[in-house]
């Protein structure tokens, strides 16, 4: 095996041109290297692009990443990769390699593999779902990027009425200074099918590296899907995470978004609602702090009438730590009684610290509730006295109130799984 | 709300639909370059200064590009070469009713100028096309020392205070448009009230434009000295052409310490005008800006008051209501930005979308560094009355640091089906059910008019409404 560890990723259009032979058939090659012109082609992004409105481009630059190397201690990983205890199933990545794969106790006919497993034995369906909606939210060419570079990548598959009583867990990290990896996720939950996901992204060392990873999220007929992703990157590290969620009629989905790492992250919510009763819930927790930058763009899509989203935002900066929040609900001229709203919180904790909130609203069909709501402001000074009163030293008092105003958000992931784990994550994470 | 309910409501705007023929003595013909430029200052006799400040600006005009990475391509529509940027019968506008000439003041008399300003006003400017035809001030506020005169008086005659703030507020290369007013500007008020004068009753402009394809580019500067009052009150009407017309407005508030403005604007132009109007105000410490904005007419608005709050408790204010008719656009909203400690905003828009009309609110808060004790609060609130009917809302709020106070909410409805309903019930036809709930959504910020202007804006609101279920 060669490394490739010293080639710039902007060397070549695909992560497998050094001595390696790609595991991916001729139309999915084909498509990458489509890719990867569009990706060349398209200019970077710049301020004036409303799309990119407050964001700090220099930090989007790629020059200094690397095609990540070869994994050298993949047990090491697998022993740091303890989650929740109680899982159904379980995949660890690295380097956008897989090497652990845990599936005993997943019931028939349930697929939980590689993407280049998904192609050789999946291949129809995983085609007819992969990257089917374009990115719309700024990072196209981020996205094409990704797809240029994709090397492997979690597919999930539900059949029809299969209920999974425990959480499928999977692992992403990365090693080595400036590496850039392309974690892949797409999950397919077909009709009435019922499962909780967490997704877990983090950095082996504290050195900088760049992720741009995708997950697509397709929530069928009647289905259910309890998803959320947990960043941890190093505090070093770029990263985008352009998610996609379409729901059908009478679906569910709910996704949270915990970036809890990074120096420059982009992430994007793209929400399709396809069909009556669907309800999408968008959640996301943001303790910012250090000189990071939290750039979060959304999108609640509402193409069918009589569908629900529901998005709710925390962020409490502290430090030099600066937010983004763009959000559109838009109600596409035949959704009517589309129940919408939108919520940003920025708590703000020091004088350093800045919040750009930009919550939109495009309605097209009159029949509808739409409201949304952005609010900045300082910790509540009554409660730390009371606190205070009470014998709690104020920086204890702080940490109370601001794991408080991340609560209110965590209680509404419905798989209590998932809520205790990113509770005790929460924990390391403030301050 | 029934979705198949097809109701139609038109709020009243054929008061200013009528046309007079006038003869112009002064036109710089079509289309625009720096000879149109050089006539404008010509006929004005402008100093110098002013006419290397309008090339300057045309340049800037020329450089910028149409903004519609963010805005509407309806933009695109206006040609600006097919317009007329200079019309006028004269520069020096008339004191007293009788002089003015005949043909334009019957104009005035039928829109009803002449009586309001006998019964409620302390001073009226009425523009037409880009000159005032009639200019007058009380004798009693005029001895408080307050000056209300024409934008071309007020440079003429007040040099010392109009230069000093005269583009200040905006400057020219803020947007296109104001660019565009920059270089071609006639017409507007200059006011300035000297330290502690309250002026006790309202001043008024009112512009009309009368002839086809033309551009009103009225620039207003409007200074309040320490401690001094007053409210500012402007209509507008344009007749119905075939063709589209363009009206570009620079306004600069200037309140000093203590200070306060209240700026009225009830916009009713025809539904071919591009209105494209930069608006804002400079508030010192303690001083208290605020825009009473109605948007009715128009086919585009583009309007977005803002506050600079400079001094120290500043407050800034915009109340806006707006009306999107079938095939109108309305995108109005704020700009409040923040820049001394302890200063407050309060931003409330409702808006009305009806028949293909659609209602923008495009707003921006921005709290930089280093300050304490800033707050903001904003509501926007939209009613979609038909399925063809639009409303977006694109705020963006900065704030950086703690201890301020942000807070924005926004909702868009429909008329509530059981209100009506009730109504109904009680013996209301659906018509005036309809009028009844569309004047209550509008009903608190309503009575921020003044009386005068309440009652004229409930009887433009005053839809009529035939609603068949089909």
């Amino acid at each position: 095996m060669i490394s490739s560890a010293s080639t710039s990723i902007l060397n070549s259009s695909s992560s497998f041109n050094h001595g390696e032979a790609s595991p991916f058939p001729d139309w999915f090659q084909e498509q990458q290297a489509n890719a990867w012109d569009i990706f060349l082609k398209l200019p970077q992004p710049i301020r004036r692009d409303e799309m990119w409105r407050f964001s700090n481009l220099k930090k989007t630059s790629l020059e200094t990443f690397l095609e990540a190397s070869k994994i050298k201690n993949p047990d090491e990983i697998r022993n740091r990769s303890q989650g929740i205890t109680d899982i159904a199933a379980k995949m660890i990545f690295a380097n956008d390699q897989l090497i652990h794969r845990e599936v005993s106790n997943l019931p028939e006919g349930v697929v939980l593999i590689s993407i280049e497993e998904a192609l050789k034995h999946h291949g129809e369906l995983f085609r007819q779902h992969f990257m089917k909606h374009e990115t719309r939210l700024g990072s196209y060419k981020f996205a094409m990027l990704h797809q240029a570079k994709l090397r492997t990548g979690v597919f999930l598959y539900l059949p029809p009425g299969v209920v999974l009583n425990k959480p499928i867990e999977i692992w992403h990290w990365v090693e080595g200074a400036h590496s850039a990896i392309f974690p892949h996720t797409l999950f397919v939950a077909s009709k009435q099918s019922h499962a909780s996901v967490i997704e877990r992204f983090s950095s082996l060392s504290p050195d900088p590296a760049f992720v741009c990873a995708m997950n697509d999220l397709i929530i069928e007929e009647e289905a259910c899907l309890n998803y959320a992703s947990v960043q941890e990157w190093s505090a070093q590290t770029t990263a985008f995470h352009l998610n996609n969620t379409s729901v059908s009629k009478k679906g569910r989905a709910t996704a949270l978004q915990a970036h809890l790492g990074g120096l420059f992250v982009r992430s994007e919510s793209d929400s399709r609602l396809l069909g009556k009763d669907a309800h999408s819930i968008m959640l996301s927790i943001n303790p910012a702090h250090g000189k990071q930058e939290i750039d979060q763009r959304t999108f609640q899509d509402h193409i069918a009438p009589e569908a629900t989203s529901d998005l709710l935002y925390h962020n409490a900066l502290s430090d030099e730590a600066r937010t983004i929040f763009s959000g559109l609900i838009k109600v596409e001229k035949e959704a009517h009684q589309t129940d919408a709203y939108q919520k940003v919180r920025n708590l703000m904790l020091s004088d350093e610290a800045e919040a750009n909130s930009m919550p939109g609203l495009e309605i097209l069909a009159d029949d509808v509730r739409c409201t949304h709501g952005a609010t900045s402001g300082e910790l509540n000074k009554e409660e730390l006295f009371y606190m205070m009163a009470r014998g709690i030293p104020p920086q204890e008092g702080v940490k109370l109130i601001v794991r408080g105003f991340f609560q209110t958000v965590l209680d509404r992931l419905e798989e209590p799984l998932l809520r205790h784990c990113i509770e005790e994550l929460l924990e390391n994470h403030l301050f | 709300m029934k979705t198949d309910i097809q109701s139609q409501i038109e709020a009243d705007r054929s008061v200013g639909d009528f046309r007079y023929d006038v003869d112009y003595a002064y036109d710089a013909g079509v289309g625009l370059s720096e000879a149109t430029i050089d006539y404008i200052c010509d006929v004005k006799k402008d100093p110098d200064w002013v006419r290397a400040f309008r090339k300057e600006a045309y340049r800037k005009f020329l450089a910028m590009p149409m903004p519609t990475h963010w805005a509407t391509k309806d933009l695109e529509n206006i040609v600006f070469e097919n317009i007329r940027y200079y019309l006028s019968q004269g520069q020096a506008p008339k004191r007293t009713w009788e002089e003015v000439p005949e043909d334009v003041k019957r104009t005035f008399e039928r829109l009803g100028i002449p009586e309001q300003e006998r019964k409620f006003l302390a001073g009226v400017e009425a523009q037409f096309d880009s000159e005032a035809a009639y200019s007058n001030i009380k004798a009693a506020v005029g001895e408080q020392g307050v000056i209300f005169v024409g934008s071309a008086e007020g440079l003429k005659d007040h040099p010392e205070i109009f230069k000093k703030w005269f583009g200040k507020v905006i400057p020219t290369g803020d947007n296109k448009f104001s660019a565009l007013n920059s270089a071609v500007f006639s017409g507007g008020s200059f006011i300035y009230v000297p330290p502690g004068v309250k002026v006790s009753h309202p001043l008024q402009a009112y512009f009309r434009i009368n002839a086809q394809n033309f551009g009103q580019f009225e620039r207003t500067l409007i200074i309040a000295d320490e401690g001094a009052e007053v409210t500012y009150m402007e209509g507008c009407t344009a007749p119905k052409f075939e063709t589209a017309t363009l009206h570009s407005a620079v306004v600069e508030l200037v309140a000093l310490k203590g200070a306060k403005i209240q700026y009225i604007t009830v916009q009713n132009w025809s539904s071919n005008v591009f209105n494209l109007v930069t608006k804002r105000g400079l508030a010192h410490e303690d001083a208290e800006i605020k825009w009473i904005d109605c948007n009715i007419g128009s086919r585009l608005t583009m309007k977005y008051p803002g506050v600079i709050m400079k001094g120290r408790r500043a407050r800034g204010e915009v109340v806006s209501i707006a009306l999107a008719g079938d095939g109108q656009h309305q995108d109005t909203g704020a700009k409040m930005v923040h820049a001394a400690d302890e200063t407050t905003s309060n931003i409330i828009s409702k808006s009305i979308s009806l028949g293909t009309g659609r209602s923008t609110y495009r707003g921006m808060v921005h709290i930089p560094k280093h300050l304490k004790k800033c707050k903001n609060n904003t509501e926007c609130d939209a009613l979609l009355i038909n399925a063809e009917s639009r409303t977006d809302t694109y705020p963006a709020i900065t704030v950086r640091g703690q201890g301020h106070s942000v807070q924005h909410e926004a909702s868009v409805s429909q008329i509530n089906a059981e209100q009506i309903f009730y109504m109904q019930q009680r013996g209301l036809s659906e018509a005036a059910a309809m009028s009844l709930a569309v004047n209550g959504f509008v009903n608190d910020l309503v009575q921020q008019f003044p009386m005068e202007y309440s009652v004229e804006l409930k009887r433009l609101i005053d839809l009529e409404m035939e609603g068949s279920v089909g």
